[in-house]
């Protein structure tokens, strides 16, 4: 009988909002006392990246840094974007894998109006850096810009 | 944490004569936590950290002298001036130059490089004339040459090297023809860290009357520079690369050289007189330092000079190729790693590649541990392409780096490497 209830009580959300995914990873981040398990989590994550499917490895989503080579694409389905990425670098593959979990499968709208700022709370703010030209930042508008060009 | 304690023993003499604690505490920046550790400071071949005594050079000269130099008649005006041109002076003799007035400043090596490109290079560089370039050469020792040979019809041809990272002197004396006008090399290799045979390089371009362009940004903090001995017509150089401060550098040319070449940018100081619809140019050195210079770092490159001598460079080169060798035996040790560049004669500069592994994630990882260690292509694009590698990691070592650091260096390396593999 108490089954029944939890179960009913429990709603699986299949998609969460940006904000709600968020609040989790940073959440999960906060289980982490030392960098070296922060970094083997996001290597793994890395690591555990679905893979790009191969036509999408072509120059135009590639941001080509001076240190790693990023491929970022995405495509629409049912109404909402779905992203792929990979790297040659793994961090930058787990970091990448990060903003997918946060973006992908939400509307053009809601990628365009929400700022990924769990990067900063989760200790992560040195890869956002402009100087490095595949730095976060460049993925998150590149994101962004696959979500504005969708909606116009 | 170190189980490689005992590989210090054999080098503790070599350490004590240059006292490297000592040198240490001159050096404030590397009295400091990084992300926690103590930081390990191993990118110097990108820049050297600077001693207090170049520090308070420049604390000094705006407490006590600023000024703009070469025309005020006031007392400042004097005591900026005799600084600016100790310097001059002082850098001179520290290269051997058989005057001051053929040490020209400039903003670094880059500069350096474009003065000659499109002074010298413009003025003589004729359609289907040469100019020879290095395989191991900075892109600033690689741009301006195409830049100039794009505007000019001139062909910019590669001197090959081998697998090691030599280059093949063979094969440069066959390229060497009537046509090269101007052969552009580093003395030494800023990815790799090998020493060119510059002196033997610049006899042979003579031979064939070619003028040669010494690229020194990596070698001045290592190697002792005697511009007349190697003959070179023009040496390039960057204080930030041994113990002075960023935004100075220097040409050194041979005098009829810079005497016959037209001058490079306009403005105060390169002139001698001025009408409205024309202008005559100033001797040297002022006819190539357009503009008021980069005063206060100039005069604390003195304090940089100074320092390095005090040491002296014999020393430091010992105690750097102990560190070479040490980290070259440590790092060969580990699973994967493979050393790029192996030449015969090298500076304290390691250049790796770690099979499976990405040198990007190295340096971030590294980073957290306190280690500060280059990663990437180094600005020698065409060269990592050559040894058919994206980039690489690269440690390299200064005077004030000891054999600790580099057990910590092997130690970080083993602990990244288990968490990326």
């Amino acid at each position: 009988m108490g089954i029944d209830k939890s179960i009913k009580n429990v709603e699986v959300k299949v998609l969460e909002t940006i904000k709600e995914i968020q609040d989790q990873i940073i959440s999960d981040f906060e289980l982490f006392d030392e960098w070296d398990e922060k970094y083997a989590y996001i290597i793994e994550m890395g690591k555990k990246l679905a893979p790009m499917p191969e036509h999408f490895k072509v120059n135009e989503n590639k941001i080509k840094g001076c240190q790693s080579t990023v491929w970022l694409a995405s495509e629409v389905q049912d109404g909402r974007l779905v992203y792929y990425a990979d790297s040659d670098a793994v961090i930058v593959k787990g970091l990448v894998s990060l903003l997918i979990k946060v973006f992908s499968n939400h509307k053009a709208n809601e990628i365009i109006a929400n700022e990924p700022y769990f990067i900063d709370k989760i200790g992560m703010q040195q890869h956002l850096s402009m100087t490095r030209s595949n730095g976060l930042a460049a993925m998150v508008k590149q994101m962004k810009m696959y979500a504005i060009a969708f909606q116009s | 944490m170190n189980t490689l304690i005992n590989d210090i023993e054999p080098y503790t003499t070599m350490q004590g004569d240059l006292d490297v604690q000592k040198i240490r505490l001159d050096f404030p920046v590397l009295n400091q936590l990084v992300n926690g550790k103590p930081l390990i400071y191993l990118d110097n071949a990108a820049t050297t950290q600077k001693p207090k005594q170049v520090i308070d050079s420049i604390v000094n000269y705006y407490q006590f002298a600023n000024a703009n130099i070469h025309r005020g008649i006031h007392t400042l005006a004097e005591r900026a001036t005799a600084e600016y041109e100790a310097t001059r002076k002082s850098l001179s003799t520290f290269i051997n130059s058989p005057s001051p007035e053929q040490v020209i400043f400039t903003r670094g090596t880059t500069e350096s490089i474009n003065l000659v490109a499109f002074t010298y290079g413009k003025s003589v560089l004729k359609l289907g004339d040469e100019i020879l370039v290095s395989a191991l050469e900075h892109h600033s020792n690689l741009v301006p040459w195409l830049m100039i040979a794009k505007e000019t019809g001139a062909v910019v041809k590669i001197i090959p090297m081998n697998d090691e990272g030599e280059l093949l002197i063979e094969e440069y004396q066959k390229m060497l023809s009537e046509k090269v006008k101007i052969v552009a090399i580093n003395h030494v290799s800023n990815s790799l860290g090998t020493i060119n045979p510059v002196k033997q390089m610049i006899a042979m371009a003579h031979g064939v009357g070619a003028v040669v362009v010494v690229d020194g940004a990596q070698s001045v903090s290592h190697l002792d520079i005697d511009v007349q001995d190697l003959d070179a017509d023009f040496y390039a150089l960057s204080s930030h690369k041994f113990y002075g401060p960023t935004g100075i550098g220097a040409l050194y040319g041979k005098r009829a050289l810079l005497e016959n070449m037209p001058p490079y940018q306009g403005g105060g100081e390169m002139i001698k007189d001025v009408f409205y619809n024309s202008f005559t140019v100033n001797e040297l050195p002022y006819k190539f330092e357009a503009g008021t210079p980069n005063i206060a770092d100039t005069v604390a490159l003195k304090a940089a000079i100074d320092y390095i001598q005090r040491i002296s460079k014999v020393k430091i080169r010992d105690h750097e190729n102990v560190l070479l060798a040490h980290a070259t035996k440590l790092l060969s040790e580990i699973d994967g790693l493979k050393i790029i560049g192996q030449a015969k004669e090298k500076v304290s500069v390691l250049s790796f590649v770690i099979d499976g592994v990405h040198h990007q994630d190295i340096g971030i990882l590294l980073d957290q541990e306190g280690i500060a260690v280059r990663t990437g292509h180094h600005c020698t694009q065409p060269l990592m392409e050559r040894c058919g590698i994206a980039g690489t990691t690269r440690a390299s070592f200064a005077m004030y780096n000891t054999l600790e650091e580099i057990n910590q260096l092997q130690w970080g390396l083993t602990k990244v490497l288990k968490m990326l593999r």
